[in-house]
């Protein structure tokens, strides 16, 4: 089995990334909403402490002042957690920027399981589900560091709102230095011939260590990385679906709403085909270590796969 | 503080201009058969004094980059904005008739990717001040002069994301920011009280200045019906000193309609004829019953 190497931790990315625009771009800002030795917007700050703005624990106000900053010229990228990113202003997100397409970049961190040991307050499922269902924000997980790298900059020269989940710690290098992000586009980054896995964010590296666990096993997996659910690449799905005629979802979060639903309602429309969704089964979650957690709700390499093995006996 | 009553052109013709928004704002209610009445009223002078003195806008080029920016928290207040526009010549009056209605530029609730010279969509009550201090801020980064004008509603201030704002925007020192609240101590039902009507909101006299002063701003405490006052008060706001500056203007909802003023009830609801008459009588227009010609027939131009 092939071990990937590991790559850094996409909130170092942000902070990093993020500044380095700020050297070329004087519109880019980050506000942040108290947390900014955790998201890494520290990094930034010690880079522009005149364009960090620190907004306090109060994110419904946070996310409208970067709304204002916007119209101003601006480019607020938000520092906070993604639990206190998507719901808590999801109100001032909905009014203030979906909707008048606001050039604010909603980038936070610590998404999926994968938290720092920190239970269900901290811990949010349903963020795809709720992102993708606001007009005009494009919706984007990388895969790891190399494509968070791409992403932040891409949403900075990019006009509109966008939605970009980033993890909290450091997951599987998937993509090399040559790898070219786009929007809108799903890329297959495994070739086979028995059954389509379709997995985003850096949920993919897992779903890739499950492909080699069937391998050993006779099953040939075809994946299929989305890291843009919104806008979603139909033509790249539907032609992942007829490669095997067999799809499954994978993602770190619940399969209601999300990568999931965004997967079947497409195969529903242009190419009729049985989807099975592999994620949280509309459950509670816990705390616990990424390692443990990701075992329990069935997303580690391992579980992935067995849980592959499973449908596909199933016939 | 009390203003002279002594005969000032351009106080006179901010009057009449406010007297001109209410006499809008009835007949656009009157011929949407729905909308906001008693908030846009006790806002007329206000809106006035900003369209017609405060604002340095262009109503000929909406987007002009350094124009000063005014935000509606109170969005429900919408038709009292858009006939402060459509007076100082954003667009026509007659378009104020088409206010509410499907696919109208001038919707219930104010929405700035449909209407030129709207800084910010609002309606979501709470909101308004957040994306005022973020355009303040936004002036200061990228060194224009440009000041931020929001209006809030003294029912709103009971929510949360106000005192959000409040708190951050002092840290900033951003005295290019002010915030005028209507004062009207109504909102849309409200608790049990000494209204007209039996119902007010919360606050005890002098409630609100001491909160606003308590969070560091710099607090104007005027009569909010009264021109010169208002003007002094902008005046004083403009002269920063370093925090931004808040405006508590005294209200009386539903002013300028008898039978509106200070009651609950006409927060939001649909006039009858004779209503519309007396209501038009009150404001020193022609009666619409006497004077046939100056009647508008509501599905003629709709
Ligand atoms: C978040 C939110 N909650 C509730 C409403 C419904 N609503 C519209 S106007 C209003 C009362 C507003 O009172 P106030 O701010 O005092 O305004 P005014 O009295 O000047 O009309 C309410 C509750 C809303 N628009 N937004």
């Amino acid at each position: 089995m092939t071990t990937m190497t590991m790559g850094r931790p996409q909130r170092e990315v942000f902070g990093e990334t993020v500044a380095a625009l700020a050297n070329d771009d004087p519109r880019v800002v980050v506000v942040d909403g108290d947390v900014g030795s955790s998201t890494r917007a520290d990094i930034f700050e010690k880079a522009h402490p005149d364009r960090y703005l620190q907004m306090g624990i109060a994110e419904q106000n946070m996310l409208g002042v970067a709304a204002g900053l916007a119209t101003m010229g601006l480019v607020p990228f938000i520092s906070t957690f993604v639990a206190f990113a998507v719901v808590r202003p999801l109100d001032q997100v909905r009014v203030l920027i979906a909707q008048p397409s606001a050039n604010v970049k909603i980038t936070p961190s610590y998404g999926g399981l994968s938290t720092g040991q920190t239970g269900m307050s901290h811990i949010i499922v349903d963020d795809i589900a709720i992102m993708r269902s606001l007009p005009n924000m494009a919706v984007v997980l990388p895969a790891d560091d190399t494509e968070a790298d791409e992403v932040l900059r891409w949403a900075a020269a990019h006009v509109g709102p966008v939605y970009v989940r980033l993890g909290r710690d450091a997951t599987p290098r998937v993509f090399g230095p040559d790898h070219a992000f786009r929007l809108g586009r799903a890329e297959v980054v495994r070739e086979g011939s028995d059954v389509t896995l379709i997995s985003t964010g850096g949920q993919t590296a897992r779903t890739l260590e499950a492909a080699e666990l069937l391998a050993a096993q006779g099953i040939s997996a075809h994946v299929l990385h989305v890291a843009t659910v919104k806008p979603l690449d139909i033509d790249a799905i539907v032609a992942a679906a007829g490669r095997t005629g067999r799809v499954i979802t994978v993602e770190e979060g619940t399969v209601i709403g999300g990568l999931g639903g965004a997967v079947a309602e497409a195969l529903g429309e242009h190419r009729p085909t049985r989807v099975h969704r592999i994620g949280l089964q509309d459950v509670d979650v816990q705390s616990g270590p990424n390692d443990a957690l990701l075992d329990i709700y069935g997303l580690s390499g391992a579980r992935v796969a067995e849980q592959v093995r499973r449908i596909l006996a199933q016939g | 503080m009390s203003a002279s009553v002594a005969a000032d052109p351009h106080l006179d013709h901010l009057r009449e201009m406010a007297r001109r928004i209410r006499v809008e704002v009835i007949r656009s209610v009157y011929h949407a058969k729905a909308g906001h009445l008693g908030g846009p009223l006790s806002a007329a002078d206000l809106l006035a004094a900003l369209y017609f003195h405060e604002l340095r806008v262009r109503p000929e080029e909406p987007r002009w980059e350094d124009r000063d920016r005014f935000i509606l928290s109170k969005g429900h207040s919408s038709i009292g904005l858009y006939a402060a526009m459509a007076l100082r010549g954003f667009f026509t009056l007659e378009e104020l008739l088409t206010f509410d209605g499907a696919n109208s530029r001038l919707q219930g609730h104010p929405d700035m990717t449909r209407l030129p010279g709207l800084d910010m969509s609002t309606g979501s009550l709470g909101m308004g001040i957040s994306a005022g201090m973020g355009m303040a801020l936004g002036a200061r980064l990228t060194g224009r002069d440009v000041r931020v004008f929001v209006m809030l509603g003294d029912g709103e201030c009971q929510e949360g994301e106000v005192w959000e704002a409040a708190m951050a925007a002092p840290r900033y020192r951003l005295d290019n920011l002010v915030v005028i609240v209507d004062h009207n101590r109504l909102q849309q039902y409200g608790w049990p009280g000494d209204g007209p009507d039996g119902r007010m909101a919360p606050q005890a006299p002098g409630e609100l200045v001491a909160k606003w002063h308590a969070f560091g701003w710099r607090v104007l405490h005027i009569d909010g019906h009264d021109m010169a006052s208002i003007l002094d008060a902008f005046e004083q706001a403009a002269a920063g000193d370093g925090r931004p500056a808040v405006i508590i203007a005294d209200t009386v909802k539903g002013k300028g309609v008898s039978f509106m003023e200070g009651r609950y009830f006409w927060h939001t609801r649909a006039i009858k004829p004779e209503e519309y008459a007396q209501a038009m009588r009150d404001l020193g227009e022609p009666d619409p019953a006497a004077d046939p010609q100056a009647a508008v027939a509501p599905e003629a131009v709709r």
